[in-house]
């Protein structure tokens, strides 16, 4: 929709949202800004500094401005859902229920109340309409080195609808150009890459702060066999494919492959360990708002930076479906999503949903090797 | 303000009186003098923040050397507080008496004293606002050293008996502070006629300008000063005088003081008529305070059931009506009304409540404009019990 009609833009204070609303308000529609307040002073991100370049952007657009405090909902539907699931073993990715959640959810609905007809946002994500009234499509940016979809696989087709990405069109170059044309405060601003609320990757004291437990939770690091090499002092501080600060050595790399939360175990093996063939999928979503006939075959990309696997998707519950990849992939980790594109060569760079990494990896190579031990 | 805009926030500030705007640029333009030099340009200043000095006195019926100028409101409640309580010895002998729906700038200062070791006693309100007599009359027995209470509520408009209970106060020889802020020129004041030692009010809420007010010392102890050095206002303000804020600030109390039954009467009527409105299109809709006679006759407080007032009041803007979701200070927080919570409403409800305020300027027929985006949005919002659309 290209509507000249009053927009909601998501102003993070960033240089991408900063141009989304500057060519907006280009376009002719009425603009306005709201800046999410979500995470506390400690955040790098979303915090008040960043409010202030916002609003300086959008003072020099001429549009009408607001800051939004979400940081009790936040904290509650973001932060310490991202706590419990390291608790429970898992690498949560929180900007996916952060984008769901609050730039789509909680902004849509304060955009309606505001008049608006749609909100936009600064990510690098494309949506089409398949025809006139027909179903809504999200696709991969133009700029694949910026692609954002992987967060936003849980949008429906009414947020669709009423969604505007002005930036999927454009190369980061671009966009830095437009910033600079316009003399914008933050044109020259740098990235945010890290979770916002995770100063400096320190993401085990996150977790030790919202829940002091998680420190009174050590237990054994064992191999494959179960032989036990030594203690940890909390699973939170650990990761599927995880390398580095394992406190065990046994004189060549090995890797986390499998954290238990209920036994507190961490189990390590070697890098053929992490080779994964399937994987379980739940809380499955579909963008165009119902599950296609199944089996079909997906490109499945497993975290935010991976090039992504074919696979064939098979559906095993309501919102439940196995992945079967043609070749093993190297760690999911569960609690990280797994969004489902469609296969090159098809519609491509389409994205058709996703969910969440559930199940217990199978490693090939245990398969292979049985009860061996490292 | 654009012409087409609809101000119903005159709690948070109000437009400045072409007048004030007037005597203001007179006195920017032609009294480039300091107040304490003795020469032409230094008297000729000094004149008119005397003429200045008379006029607020006037409007507040006290005499002119009670007046002390200061940088607002704020700064009057904290050099009162600080200067009374913060300077004598040993704090843990002293004892403050205040209540629980104070403006921040009394709350905030008395918190900080506590830390301190003042004993501090917060009066509660009931569910209309007013504050708890029995509890005020037990705090009494104590013998507390001083008293701060404000006169009129800058959320809900209530105003307090304060006159009545500077006398009880007085007979028990307990110093008796009163934040009048909100008061100043929507409300009947003569000091003279009451047993109130100290008070405090602000330029700007009396379509004054920002930036200027006053702490009126009648009797008691004069408060250290917060700000030494420079002996202006009897040494108990240091610091070269606004003369153009306090020249505005005359002029302001000045209109005031003549218009307030002629003010009070209109604003009285638009404010009715907003509530009428209102009910009649929201039946759910729910007053904060009491509706009798002991409110600002400006203010309108209400809650709407199932609607987040900090959007409602984004959305009024964006339609040209500026109001407010509790105070001024408050946008941009979370955090509820500590005022509305006093008064026994939960979260939701706090978070559910606009503050309407009237002031000169407004029309009957942009009264009834902003009832009708008031109305519009609410339903828009889907608030309980209404139909969407």
């Amino acid at each position: 929709m290209a509507g000249k009609g009053r927009v909601v833009v998501a102003m993070s204070g960033g240089v991408d949202s900063s141009v989304a609303a500057a060519l907006l308000v280009e376009s002719g529609s009425e603009v306005v800004g709201v800046t999410m307040h979500l995470a506390g002073d400690s955040s790098r991100c979303c915090s008040l500094d960043d409010a202030e370049d916002a609003r300086a952007v959008a003072d020099a657009l001429g549009i009408r401005f607001y800051v939004a405090n979400y940081t009790h909902a936040f904290q509650k539907e973001v932060i310490e859902k991202f706590a419990d699931s390291y608790l429970a073993g898992r690498t949560p990715i929180p900007c996916v229920a952060c984008n769901k959640r609050f730039k789509f959810d909680h902004l849509m609905e304060r955009a309606r109340v505001l008049g608006g007809e749609a909100v936009a946002t600064g990510h690098y994500a494309q949506i089409r309409q398949e025809a006139d009234g027909g179903s809504w499509t999200l696709h991969r940016p133009l700029d694949r080195q910026k692609d954002q979809t992987y967060f936003l696989f849980q949008l429906d087709q009414e947020q669709l609808s009423r969604t505007l990405f002005p930036l999927g069109g454009l190369e980061k170059e671009e966009v830095r150009e437009h910033a600079r044309r316009l003399g914008l405060v933050t044109a020259d601003k740098a990235e945010s890459q890290e979770i916002c609320f995770v100063p400096d990757g320190d993401y085990a004291s996150v977790v030790e702060r919202i829940r002091p437990q998680a420190r009174e939770r050590g237990g054994e690091i064992v191999d494959q066999s179960g032989r036990v090499l030594g203690e940890h002092s909390g699973i939170h501080r650990f990761t599927i494919g995880q390398r580095h600060g394992l406190g065990v050595h046994v004189g060549r790399p090995i890797y986390v492959t499998h954290i238990d939360p209920v036994l507190r175990r961490v189990t390590v093996g070697d890098a053929e360990d992490l080779e994964i063939e399937s994987i379980q999928v739940e809380g499955v979503h579909w963008i165009s708002g119902c599950p296609p006939k199944t089996p079909i075959r997906s490109r499945v990309q497993v975290r935010y930076r991976h090039a992504g696997a074919l696979a064939e998707i098979a559906q095993i519950g309501p919102a439940e479906v196995r992945v079967k990849f043609l070749e093993p992939v190297r760690a999911p980790a569960p609690g990280q999503a797994a969004v489902f594109y469609a296969p090159d060569g098809l519609i491509s760079e389409q994205v058709l949903g996703g969910g969440w990494i559930a199940s217990r990896p199978r490693s090939t190579q245990t398969v292979r090797r049985g009860e061996a031990s490292l | 303000m654009e012409s087409e805009r609809i101000y119903l926030d005159h709690n948070a500030t109000t437009p400045l009186r072409e007048e004030v705007v007037e005597a203001m640029a007179r006195a920017l333009r032609d009294l480039p003098g300091n107040p304490s030099s003795p020469h032409r340009e230094g008297t000729l200043a000094r004149k008119q923040v005397a003429e200045a000095r008379e006029q607020v006195a006037d409007c507040l019926g006290t005499s002119a050397r009670t007046i002390v100028f200061t940088g607002g409101a704020t700064e009057a409640n904290h050099f009162l507080l600080r200067g009374v309580l913060g300077h004598s010895g040993s704090m843990d002998s002293s004892h403050l008496v205040t209540s629980t729906t104070e403006h921040p700038s009394v709350l905030a200062p008395a918190e900080q004293l506590e830390k301190h070791g003042l004993r501090v006693s917060r009066i509660p309100v009931d569910h209309e606002g007013m504050l708890e007599r029995s509890v005020w009359l037990e705090t009494l027995e104590e013998s507390p050293s001083l008293a701060s209470l404000i006169w009129a509520n800058n959320e809900t408009g209530v105003v307090q008996p304060v006159e009545e209970w500077a006398e009880l106060a007085s007979a028990c020889g307990i110093l008796f502070h009163v934040d009048a802020t909100q008061a100043v020129g929507k409300w009947p004041i003569c000091l003279e006629k009451t047993s109130i030692d100290y008070l405090s009010c602000s330029a700007h809420k009396l379509n004054g300008p920002k930036g200027v007010g006053c702490l009126v010392h009648r009797s008691g102890p004069a408060p250290s000063p917060l700000l030494a050095g420079g002996g202006q206002e009897r040494g108990l303000r240091g610091g070269t005088e606004n003369v153009a804020g306090i020249v505005g600030f005359g002029v302001a109390c000045e209109l005031a003081r003549k218009e307030l039954t002629e003010r009070m009467e209109n604003y009285q009527i638009l404010r009715d008529r907003l509530w009428d409105s209102l009910r009649q299109k929201l039946p759910r809709i729910r007053r904060n305070g009491p509706s009798a006679s002991a409110i600002l006759p400006n203010t309108l407080n209400v809650e709407i059931p199932g609607i987040q007032a900090d959007i409602l009041v984004e959305a009024l803007d964006l339609e040209g009506v500026a109001v407010s979701a509790g105070a001024a200070c408050h946008s941009g927080s979370v955090s509820p009304s500590h005022v509305l919570i006093a008064m026994g409403r939960s979260t939701a409800q706090a978070q559910a409540s606009l503050r309407l305020s009237v002031g000169l300027g407004n029309t009957s027929v942009e009264i009834d404009r902003a009832a009708d985006w008031i109305d519009r949005i609410a339903r828009r919002a889907g608030a309980e019990g209404y139909d969407g659309g």
